[in-house]
């Protein structure tokens, strides 16, 4: 039997501590975190007023516009109440996202994937998510990959489902090949070594954590395994830190069919991974030089030197525009002291940074909802970006900046045009006139040419200098900075719904910490949240994390922002610092790590305080072979329950549709993005550490997170859980005003303005999914987090209605969407279409894991779903009839893993 | 050969009529003694610190409580539990005694009914105060109105609550007072006697016009007699509901269907705790010793004794389904988050004050040393507190799913208020004991000649 322990606590065989002991609360004082840099009301009046106004002039003059349409004048296109969607891109220079953006009455308030993107193909991010709400705010060269491709995957410290170059695009891809099918039982395996517990290595079929340094030799010997078979030579350096033959005679089986993917910002390391795939012929099959991926074409070394020169007097006169140098650059003093040397400094920041505090002159780009733009995140796609709400404030894109110096006479958007008229225009022959050319790379949001083939050859030349230059001069405790999914590098910190958004992994909120392994936590005496200091330079929190390699720690870099706002101000620490900078491409894995344990205990915010399903048929799951033997293996106790669902009451019979839900939690990395999605399309309010602390977290949809096996490296699994809209609802019979109501569609419904707060269908709810607004949280300077609140509830949806303090709230199957399909589909005098309407969460969702639809349509998804052998029902033994389906859990290893 | 007197004189001292009137009415119609002003001025600080809590709760929200979403009831429903529990005293008293004929109630009934309505009023400001709206509140009543008309959900435990509750409410007040009426008559004839203008008419009115005649009597009889009846089920109804807001949910540990009867019993055993502690405290600062006897704590310490061993069998009985229904969060519950786990403490508290201490009245001695019953009644009075945590708290802050497990301890908001709640108790009790004459003196003028005669 597998071995689901209760919490660490319990494995080191000490029950009494179960849960943390109350600590006092040391942390970072309320004010500090909260900041006091204040707009008022007038202030916001006054710039709105100017942008109205300003827009008007605009508009009545006889100037050319190539503005967004000011909402005072009524266009034909726009009718209040109705959506209007524009397609656009989110690029930052890291993540691409092809979207539309959702607007009502000109205001954009939600971002959908655009599905006409090869790329992201309809699949969002949590950080793309919430993009739309820093509106309302004051690398390589490298060849793409195909996941889908890949029947073996192996992963070297790569988080290509959270953070690693294109993270959407590969989620989609990776879960396309995890979906399965009865009738063509497959799925692709994947083999996952890296330090610290990533989302991708959660979701991997085998993990090995292993530490950096170790790395380099690991991919020598795996290249000699295989060379060996591929008739080369083999090369010296090599080392089995664990036992790679099987793997490697796996890979080898499966040739062209498998791929390697290494993460490390060493080119070395990148020569030899390309190489393995060389040898296992996966060019031009599961690596695509075709068309490479664009992201990170940075350069290290030019930046240090550029330091350089300003620390020298050379520099007259700097620009910066959408980097942050004077937190993210590891010697931010040497920075710091360089920038004052220089004469002329300008900051073209949208949102207050770091950098922008040292410039002489700030002129406050536009935010990217408020510009044109266009991308080529891979070569031959072309991506646009149009604005889709007139600026808020009076601020004016770079870009027509810069031309407006050189003295150009028209804005950036005819430049943009042009451009494109004469580069990109030409690459295609089906529209003959550049208009209608325009128009529809306009309204698709991206363009994307098919490129002709290019001959690669592979220059084995290098391999043995690489191979004797691989990193593997790791020493002591070796640190790893790792991107955190909610705010990646920094850039988004000052969103406080990515700050409230929970580790995928860690379930923490509100702060980074220091990630250590089990054996380190024991071995030291460290508890949750004791504080130490890290290599002399901050103090952190410990978190002990299940799966953190021996010999390792890890700390999310992104935090300790000090001029960006509210919500990023003094949470966390910034870790850059802790980055030797050597010149050379930054390394995130730092050797000879000092860590101290100081006196004192910083409380964490944690969403999920107990890791373990604690034995109980929760998330159900199986191996691959015993799904191929039978479809519903794991799944046996769904056949037992429905057998021994007995009830004297009359089924529950709904005569129109009755909408449910299916997740596939084999297709679900758990990447939160349908969080975000749903706390942007429901009005969800952020709460803050304080609350997130008293377990008070307003989030409609969740993901479950539990750890089985080993706590030194543990299997993970993930569920996401929202309302089940049980037909045999415990919730609804208890309600003394009868606020919580069964629609005739199956719906478990919210009336608020009938609840009056008893919170017993909260008691009732086996699936905690209910929420009670314990205070005001909208429209309270309190818990507004962003510096001007009447601006933060621009991005409010006035489809949903914003919950008063004292009612309980919880998922709707968004309701509002079912609403509108319906009525299109009645305008149209049509039936509605299976797949039509779709659920914030499942719009989002890169890895297509949920399904909704209309049980009642035997053709459809839905239907279809629960006919599945997988489907099984949360907790279906208490007879709630839920709505929600969930698929059985298959993770493609054998009992007799390869690795020892 | 055998004594057939089973109980001593009920009422001591060998009291005249006259002497009784005098004893029952000299608190109120006396200055009352210093100690009353003092015990006066500590619970009307306790009842503004609860005022205070209200007002935090009410104008900031329910946030200033420990509560979380996963254990969305906290101190607010054990409290109102306990206070209940505590209102069943009077009624048990006056109802059931009356039906097995046990003459010696007569001395306790009145105080017994009095802290049953400050009891239950203190119940009752719990479930108001700690909904989300209270402005809303008039929400849960059924009448009808423009919104539909929208009707409550009769279906929801919580709402027969309110129905059964007020119920109570209503008719143990109306119960008590109307047995209060030929007292207040005795007092507003003896201040016409000397004088005392004021007096006489505020209890000229308490009394309704009280003349003494034989039909005036035959009516009042008939009425309590009625009322009496009337009033009987509702000991049994109450707590019945108010353990359905539990037992009708699926949460283990509350979805069990022993909750009714347990209860009940749960109920009178801590009602019979209070008043044990209270007539302890009335006989000795009133020096009522010759009416509230040793003879009468005795009786209820074998009450308690009694009602113990079921309390302890019916914490046995839930303890043993949870194992035999094989219901793997039943069983955790009851074996993983009570008898061991976190909450072992609350667990451990509520069984040995509740089934293991009371068992010391078994012997005599104790039984008859005044010091250790009041410590014991205390004991019964935290026991009884305790069950209603370890049923709240327990079950809801670990449930089904462990992802949302989570820890609840309360806000000194939340303190305050059950301070406030005992405060209001308090000051009310104390008014009782100034303005109120504390025994019926009709009923123990009824008694003080001996039923059976002695043989010897």
């Amino acid at each position: 039997m597998k071995k689901y322990w209760r919490s660490l606590s319990e494995l080191k065989g000490n029950l009494k501590v179960e849960s943390e002991p109350e600590f006092s609360i040391t942390g970072i004082p309320e004010d500090e975190v909260k900041g006091t840099g204040k707009t008022n009301r007038r202030d916001f009046l006054k710039l709105l007023g100017f942008g109205v106004g300003y827009a008007t002039l605009a508009a009545s003059c006889e100037t050319p516009v190539n503005k967004a349409i000011p909402y005072l004048i009524k266009p034909d296109d726009i009718t209040p109440g109705i959506a209007n969607y524009y397609a656009s891109t989110f690029f930052d220079g890291n993540d691409y996202c092809s979207i539309l953006v959702k607007t009502r009455e000109g205001r954009p308030i939600k971002l959908e994937g655009n599905e006409l993107s090869g790329l992201t193909q309809g699949g969002t991010s949590a950080r793309v998510q919430a993009s739309v709400l820093n509106l309302y705010d004051s690398a390589r060269f490298l060849p793409d990959y195909r996941f889908d491709n890949a029947d073996l995957i192996v992963g070297f410290n790569a988080d290509f489902l959270g953070n690693w170059i294109s993270p959407i695009e590969f989620t989609k891809q990776y879960s396309k090949k995890r979906k399965l099918d009865k009738s063509n039982p497959g799925m692709s395996k994947h083999v996952q070594f890296e330090s610290t517990m990533t989302l991708t290595g959660s979701n991997a079929d085998y993990r090995i954590p292993i530490k950096p340094s170790d790395e380099g030799a690991l991919l020598v010997e795996l290249y000699n395994n295989i060379a060996a078979k591929a008739g080369k030579e083999t090369l010296s350096g090599g080392k089995a830190i664990v036992n790679i033959d099987s793997l490697a005679d796996e890979l080898w089986a499966k040739k062209g069919k498998s791929l390697v993917v290494c993460g490390t910002n060493n080119s070395n390391n990148q020569y030899l991974v390309n190489a393995i795939n060389q040898l296992l012929e996966n060019y031009g099959k599961t690596v695509d030089i075709n068309s490479p991926l664009l992201h990170k074409l940075s350069n290290d070394s030019e930046v240090k030197a550029i330091v350089d020169e300003m620390n020298a007097g050379k520099v007259s006169a700097m620009f910066f525009y959408n980097v942050n140098p004077a937190y993210n650059y590891p010697e931010t003093s040497k920075f710091v002291e360089g920038i004052k040397k220089v004469a002329l400094t300008v900051s073209f920041a949208s949102t207050k940074d770091e950098t922008s505090k040292l410039c002489k002159y700030i002129l406050p780009d536009n935010n990217y909802l408020e510009s044109w733009g266009d991308a080529e995140p891979k070569t031959g796609l072309y991506s646009l970006v149009q604005p889709t709400i007139q600026k808020l404030f009076d601020t004016r894109q770079a870009q027509d900046g810069l031309l407006k110096w050189i003295g150009a006479d028209k804005g950036y958007y005819s430049y943009l045009q042009n451009y494109w008229e004469t580069e990109i225009y030409p690459k295609q022959n089906t529209l003959t006139d550049f208009n209608s050319f325009w128009n529809k790379s306009l309204h698709d949001g991206v363009f994307e040419t098919t490129n002709g083939l290019s001959i690669f050859e592979f220059n084995f030349e290098g391999i043995a200098d690489a191979a004797k230059n691989v990193k593997n001069t790791g020493s002591g405790l070796e640190l790893v900075i790792y991107e955190n999914i909610g705010i990646g590098n920094g850039t988004y910190a000052n969103n406080p719904w990515l700050q409230e958004l929970p580790d995928p992994v860690s379930k923490v909120c509100w702060d980074n910490y220091l990630a250590v392994s089990y054996n380190y936590a024991n071995e030291k005496g460290l508890e949750l949240g004791d504080l130490v200091n890290v290599n002399g330079k901050f103090e952190l929190p410990v978190l002990i994390q299940p799966g953190q390699a021996d010999e390792t720690v890890a700390i999310a870099m992104g935090y300790g922002r000090t001029n960006a706002g509210l919500a990023a101000d003094n949470v966390g620490q910034n870790a850059f610092t802790l980055i030797n900078n050597t010149g050379k491409n930054k390394s995130y894995a730092i050797s000879d790590v000092k860590i101290e344990k100081v006196v004192g205990n910083h409380k964490l915010a944690l969403t999920q305080e107990y890791h373990t399903m604690h034995g109980r048929d929760l998330i159900r799951e199986t191996t691959l072979d015993e799904y191929v033997k039978n479809p519903s293996a794991g799944n046996e106790a769904h056949l037992h329950a429905e057998e021994h669902s007995v009830t004297l009451y009359p089924k529950p019979e709904f005569k129109g549709h009755h909408w449910g839900l299916a997740i596939d939690l084999n297709a679900c990395t758990g990447c939160s993005a349908c969080v975000i999605a749903c706390q942007a399309e429901n009005n969800v309010p952020v709460i803050g550490r304080d609350e997130v602390i008293n377990r008070r977290i307003m989030h409609w949809m969740r993901i479950d997170r539990y750890y089985s096996e080993h706590a030194e490296n543990p299997d993970v699994l993930y569920m996401p859980i929202m309302c089940q809209h049980c037909d045999n609802a415990p919730c609804e019979n208890v309600c003394p005003v009868a606020a919580t109501p069964h629609s005739d569609e199956g719906l478990n419904q919210m009336a608020y303005n009938r609840c009056i707060g008893t919170r017993y269908c909260m008691n009732n709810c086996p699936y905690r999914v209910r929420r009670f607004n314990w205070y005001q949280f909208t429209n309270n300077e309190k818990y507004s987090f962003t510096d001007d609140i009447n601006l933060s509830k621009m991005v409010l949806n006035p489809d949903v209605l914003v919950r008063t303090r004292g009612v309980v709230e919880k998922c709707t199957l968004c309701v509002q969407r079912i609403q509108e399909g319906k009525l299109n589909a009645k305008k149209e005098n049509r039936l509605l279409r299976d797949g039509e309407i779709k659920p914030a969460c499942l719009q989002s969702c890169a890895a297509d894991a949920i399904i909704f639809g209309d049980l009642n349509d035997k053709e459809s998804n839905i239907a279809k779903a629960y006919d599945n052998e997988r489907n099984y029902h949360l907790l279906e033994e208490l007879h709630t009839l839920p709505s929600v389906g969930y698929f059985t859990k298959v993770k493609n290893k054998t009992k007799d893993d390869f690795i020892a | 050969m055998y004594d057939v007197k089973v109980r001593g004189s009920l009422i001591e001292g060998n009291k005249s009529y006259h002497q009784i009137s005098e004893d029952i009415s000299k608190p109120v119609e006396s200055r009352a003694p210093n100690w009353w002003f003092i015990a006066m001025s500590i619970s009307t600080v306790m009842l503004i610190a609860g005022i205070w809590a209200g007002f935090v709760t009410i104008s900031q929200g329910i946030g200033t409580w420990g509560l979380n979403n996963s254990v969305a009831w906290g101190w607010g429903i054990i409290n109102f539990v306990w206070w209940i529990g505590i209102g069943h005293a009077g009624t048990a008293f006056s109802i059931f005694l009356l039906i097995l004929r046990q003459k010696w109630r007569t001395s306790i009934n009145r105080a017994a009914e009095a802290m049953t309505v400050f009891a239950v009023i203190s119940a009752g400001i719990f479930p108001m105060i700690h909904m989300g709206r209270i402005w809303l509140a008039f929400y849960i009543m059924p009448y009808p109105n423009s919104r539909g008309p929208l009707w409550v959900n009769f279906n929801s435990p919580l709402f027969w609550d309110v129905v059964a509750i007020s119920t109570y409410l209503m008719a143990s007040a109306t119960f008590w007072y109307v047995g209060m009426i030929p007292d207040f008559a005795t007092i507003r004839d003896r201040a016409k006697k000397t004088g005392n203008v004021v007096r006489e008419f505020v209890y000229d009115l308490l009394s309704f016009g009280w003349d003494g005649s034989t039909r005036t009597w035959l009516r009042f009889e008939t009425l309590a007699a009625i009322l009496g009846g009337l009033t009987a089920p509702l000991v049994i109804s109450v707590h019945s509901i108010v353990s359905m807001d539990f037992a009708t949910s699926i949460m283990p540990g509350w979805h069990t269907t022993i909750f009714p009867p347990y209860f009940v019993i749960g109920a009178i055993f801590s009602g019979f705790g209070m008043v044990l502690t209270l007539m302890i405290i009335i006989r000795k600062l009133y020096k009522f010793q010759d009416y509230v006897t040793k003879g009468h704590l005795d009786a209820i310490g074998r009450i308690l004794t009694f009602i113990s061993l079921i309390m302890a069998t019916a914490y046995i009985t839930e303890i043993f389904i949870a194992w035999y229904s094989g219901s793997e969060y039943e069983f955790f519950t009851f074996f993983k988050n009570r008898i061991t786990g976190d909450y072992y403490w609350a667990f451990y508290a509520m069984f040995i004050c509740n089934a293991v201490i009371p068992q010391l009245f078994w012997i005599k001695k104790i039984r008859s040393n005044i010091t250790i019953v009041f410590i014991i009644s205390i004991f019964i009075n935290i026991g009884m507190w305790f069950e209603r945590y370890v049923i709240v708290i327990t079950s809801l802050s670990k449930d089904y799913l462990p992802s949302a497990w989570a820890d609840y301890s309360p806000t000194f908001v939340e303190v305050m208020l059950y301070v406030g709640t005992i405060g209001l108790f308090l000051v009310g009790v104390l008014g009782f004991f100034k303005f109120i004459p504390m025994f019926a003196s009709s009923e123990i003028k009824g008694i003080l000649k001996p039923t059976t005669d002695s043989n010897d």
